[in-house]
């Protein structure tokens, strides 16, 4: 073979196949999100608007140092004994909504499935609805229901705790579903195919080896209520968050950022008492 | 355990677990006291009648084109607050997840650990009630808290999945001879990046519903809407908006899914 | 060919790993520029650790090194970085992400010249994938240039570390069993293809192998290595029967073979000449 002194020339480019559908992605994104900037009213530049940076400044200031007046502070501590109250009161709700429903909802008890025997379309039928009757109570947020509630029943706790069953309920309900179809089911239907009731298999085969697992996820599930009652206060279901929302609308930083530090404290122990819990149960 | 196979083992009661149940018990009962509900109150005659009544006055909901408009185009807004707030946390996180991965030594890890669980430990409303302030009323503001308290959450996810990417490959990168952020984007990037965008994926439905709600202080798009028209009693208006308000949340939940499920192209 | 001085030399070199087993022991060994030579050896001789002192992937714990006359362990990071880009390794696993496309794991063996912003690029749209299938063409692989890692076997892996290096133009290849997963027509090819980056552009070559035969055929000169020391230096047709019976002497004085007796394809020998003087990866 002749070695050539001169080289060849360089190869054609070669066409990348995902070249196209990358660049596609691109152009739709760039159409989808410049209308989605504009709805959002996105303008980063008005935090920087002198008027808005004096207001700014005003408010952070106020938050150092933060309140600890005596009364102020026992307030904040009825505040926090209720938001606690409440989270506490609405899983317990919560529970009893969701056991039922999941009771239904999962095929570990379905009888008609063994075989499968008669009714099963019956069965299938009952289990859809009611996995869609969990679904509904997840669908709208717990804020949601709360303020719809405030507007029933009047300002208060009491509000926050049906608004907490409701979605909360569904959201245990679904996943205690889940939990008990997971573990080993063999022995819930071997004493069904025996004969036995429901309620006898779900206790005797399902709970025992789902407890561990069920409790941790309640455990878990509080914790996130204990978030969501303060959330809630906001629009009037009473807790931390319904005197946080006082205390900004009066433009008080000072209370805002104790309220702000107890919420902060409170989340750590909630975490740490739930985290607590769930060794205990493992 | 006994020893001796021969023997059945006694199971002991646990004695921790009721303790627990005990415990949990007498909180639920506490609880139910303190708030001192008036339950036979709330759930008696008079007041359920009172209920039924203010639930018959949520229907029929108000079809009329012009509100449809209307809660249209308020879902919509809800939509790019919660894309966009996403969208800006998933970069924001990605950004603070580097040092926080201990990447750039231990002091900035503990520096962006310790803000990104302060971002995360303040939950969106009270973000957005201080980006009202911060911003104005309106949408921005929404998409500022969204931005932050989400910022916080996937920050933490990503910094934890940048822990667990194996360094094999970008190791013979550098030793390659290749500068760092180049390597990491051809060695590190391509095995985190479908587990990144899932994430996101999956915060962005949490999104839409938390950017619903935080129309309630005044950051737009369906919430602010729902607030309204509930403060002057049009329940029917109401009722409309929590339908729209499901809708969108179905969509978003059903478009994400099909997105991850989508999620099998190439990288680069 | 490179002005940059790329002559090798390792002088009485030791390594002692964390948990105190010594890969090496006072290892010598000198390659001028252009020389190219073959490590052969049992395993657990020290032949990947050897490669990886020599690619200043592992600092040794005594004696020294040389590349282009220059100690890499003395230089600041920039410096490194440089010599470093003119080091190629051939691993015996590359190191690559699954789903990384094959165009852009050859590529990658630029990224040491690139400026940051044309190696982001080039993740969007790969910047030369011409030269990546030249490359690949040599190595056999050229028609899989679009496709993912990890619709890969492992043979196919293993010739794209290969064709990384080849793109990287490297003054000095290092390769640790580069042809371990294939057989023996691929890997007289490849082996094939990294001796024509010595012979014709003047690479300084190391090759630890595993297969005798291999080295026999390619090499001119052979180091014998056996528990972390070298056991001879010696050009190949100074090297006897049983000095290599000697050597694996551990493996039952089995001399390990690929069976590369085999006609290889002349079009595939032809395409590594010519592929050699079109300029790529740019």
């Amino acid at each position: 073979m002749s070695a050539s002194a001169a080289t060849l020339p360089a190869p054609a480019p070669l066409r990348d196949p995902a070249a196209r559908g990358r660049i596609g992605a691109l152009v739709v994104a760039v159409v989808v999100l410049w209308p989605l900037l504009a709805l959002a009213e996105f303008k980063p530049w008005q935090l920087l608007a002198p008027g808005n940076l004096q207001v700014m400044a005003n408010f952070l200031a106020g938050f150092l140092p933060p309140s600890t007046a005596p009364d102020f502070l026992a307030l904040l501590a009825k505040a926090t004994v209720e938001t606690l109250a409440i989270a506490t009161a609405g899983i317990a709700l919560a529970f009893v909504v969701a056991v039922p429903l999941a009771v239904v909802a999962t095929r570990s008890l379905a009888v008609s499935r063994i075989g499968p025997g008669p009714g099963r379309a019956a069965g299938a039928a009952l289990r859809t609805a009611a996995r869609a009757i969990l679904t509904l109570l997840r669908a709208i947020p717990e804020v949601v229901w709360a303020l719809v509630f405030v507007r029933a029943l009047g300002l208060g706790p009491g509000a926050g705790v049906l608004a907490l069953a409701v979605t909360y309920g569904g959201m245990l309900g679904k996943v205690y579903t889940e939990i008990l179809e997971s573990g080993d089911t063999r022995p819930a239907r071997a004493l069904l195919e025996a004969g036995s009731p429901r309620i006898a298999a779900l206790f005797y085969a399902l709970v025992p080896t789902t407890a561990q697992e069920l409790a941790s996820y309640t455990v878990y599930r509080w914790e996130c209520a204990v978030r969501a009652s303060v959330v809630m206060g906001f629009v009037g279901a009473g807790g931390l968050g319904q005197l946080m929302d006082q205390s900004m609308k009066m433009l008080n930083g000072g209370e805002a950022s104790s309220i702000l530090l107890t919420f902060l404290a409170l989340v750590i122990v909630a975490d740490a008492l739930s985290a607590v819990i769930r060794r205990v149960l493992a | 355990m006994s020893g001796n196979a021969a023997t059945i083992a006694r199971d002991r009661p646990c004695w921790s677990c009721v303790a627990l149940a005990a415990g949990v018990v007498v909180a639920v009962v506490a609880s139910f006291a303190y708030l001192a509900v008036d339950w036979k109150q709330l759930f008696g005659a008079e007041s359920m009648r009172l209920m039924a009544k203010f639930v018959a006055e949520f229907f029929p909901p108000d079809v009329s084109p012009a509100f449809l408009a209307k809660a249209t185009w308020g879902a919509l807004q809800t939509f790019a607050v919660a894309a966009i707030g996403t969208l800006l946390a998933a970069a924001a996180g990605g950004v603070l997840a580097l040092p926080a991965s201990g990447r750039f030594g231990v002091a900035a890890q503990l520096a962006s650990r310790l803000a990104l669980n302060f971002l995360r430990s303040v939950p969106e409303l009270v973000w957005a009630a201080l980006m009202v302030i911060a911003a104005g009323l309106g949408p921005f503001a929404g998409t500022l808290a969204l931005a932050l308290h989400t910022t916080g959450v996937l920050g933490r996810l990503y910094a934890e999945s940048l822990e667990n990417a194996p360094r094999a490959a970008e190791e013979a990168l550098r030793d390659a001879g290749s500068g760092r952020v180049a390597a990491f984007a051809y060695a590190t990037l391509p095995l985190v990046v479908t587990q990144a965008i899932a994430y996101a994926l999956y915060r962005l439905e949490m999104n839409i519903r938390m950017a619903a709600v935080l129309g309630f202080v005044g950051a737009g798009g369906l919430g602010q809407l729902l607030y309204f028209h509930l403060s002057i009693f049009q329940q029917q208006q109401a009722a409309t908006l929590l339908i729209a308000m499901f809708v969108l949340v179905f969509a978003v939940d059903s478009l994400s899914a099909f997105v991850r499920a989508r999620l099998l192209p190439a990288q680069a | 060919m490179s002005d940059l001085p790329h002559d090798v030399r390792l002088v009485s070199a030791s390594l002692v790993h964390p948990n105190g087993h010594r890969a090496l022991r006072a290892v010598s060994l000198a390659l001028g520029a252009g020389e190219r030579v073959a490590v052969i050896g049992p395993s657990g001789a020290g032949k990947t650790t050897l490669v990886r002192v020599l690619g200043t992937s592992l600092k040794p714990s005594g004696g020294g090194l040389a590349i282009g006359g220059v100690d890499p362990w003395q230089l600041g990071a920039e410096a490194l970085r440089t010599l470093r880009a003119k080091i190629g390794v051939v691993h015996q696993n590359p190191p690559i992400p699954p789903r990384l496309r094959v165009v852009t794991a050859v590529l990658a063996g630029r990224l040491g010249t690139w400026p940051a912003w044309r190696s982001l690029a080039s993740l969007f749209a790969p910047h030369d994938a011409a030269a990546a299938r030249t490359a690949l063409e040599r190595l056999d692989l050229g028609e899989r240039v679009f496709d993912r890692c990890d619709r890969l076997s492992g043979g196919q892996l293993q010739r794209v570390g290969i064709a990384r290096v080849l793109c990287q133009q490297a003054d000095v290849i290092l390769a640790d069993e580069p042809v371990s997963a294939l057989d023996p027509a691929l890997a007289d090819l490849s082996v094939g293809a990294l001796v024509a980056e010595n012979e014709a552009r003047g690479a300084t070559l190391v090759a630890s192998l595993h297969a005798v035969d291999l080295a026999l055929k390619w090499f001119p000169r052979l180091v014998g290595m056996k528990d972390g020391e070298i056991v001879f230096d010696r050009p190949t047709a100074a090297v006897t029967t049983a000095m290599l019976h000697d050597l694996y002497a551990t493996e039952g004085r089995v001399l390990p073979q690929q069976g590369v007796d085999v006609v290889v394809d002349r079009r595939m020998r032809r395409a590594n000449v010519v592929a050699l003087k079109r300029p790529g990866c740019q």
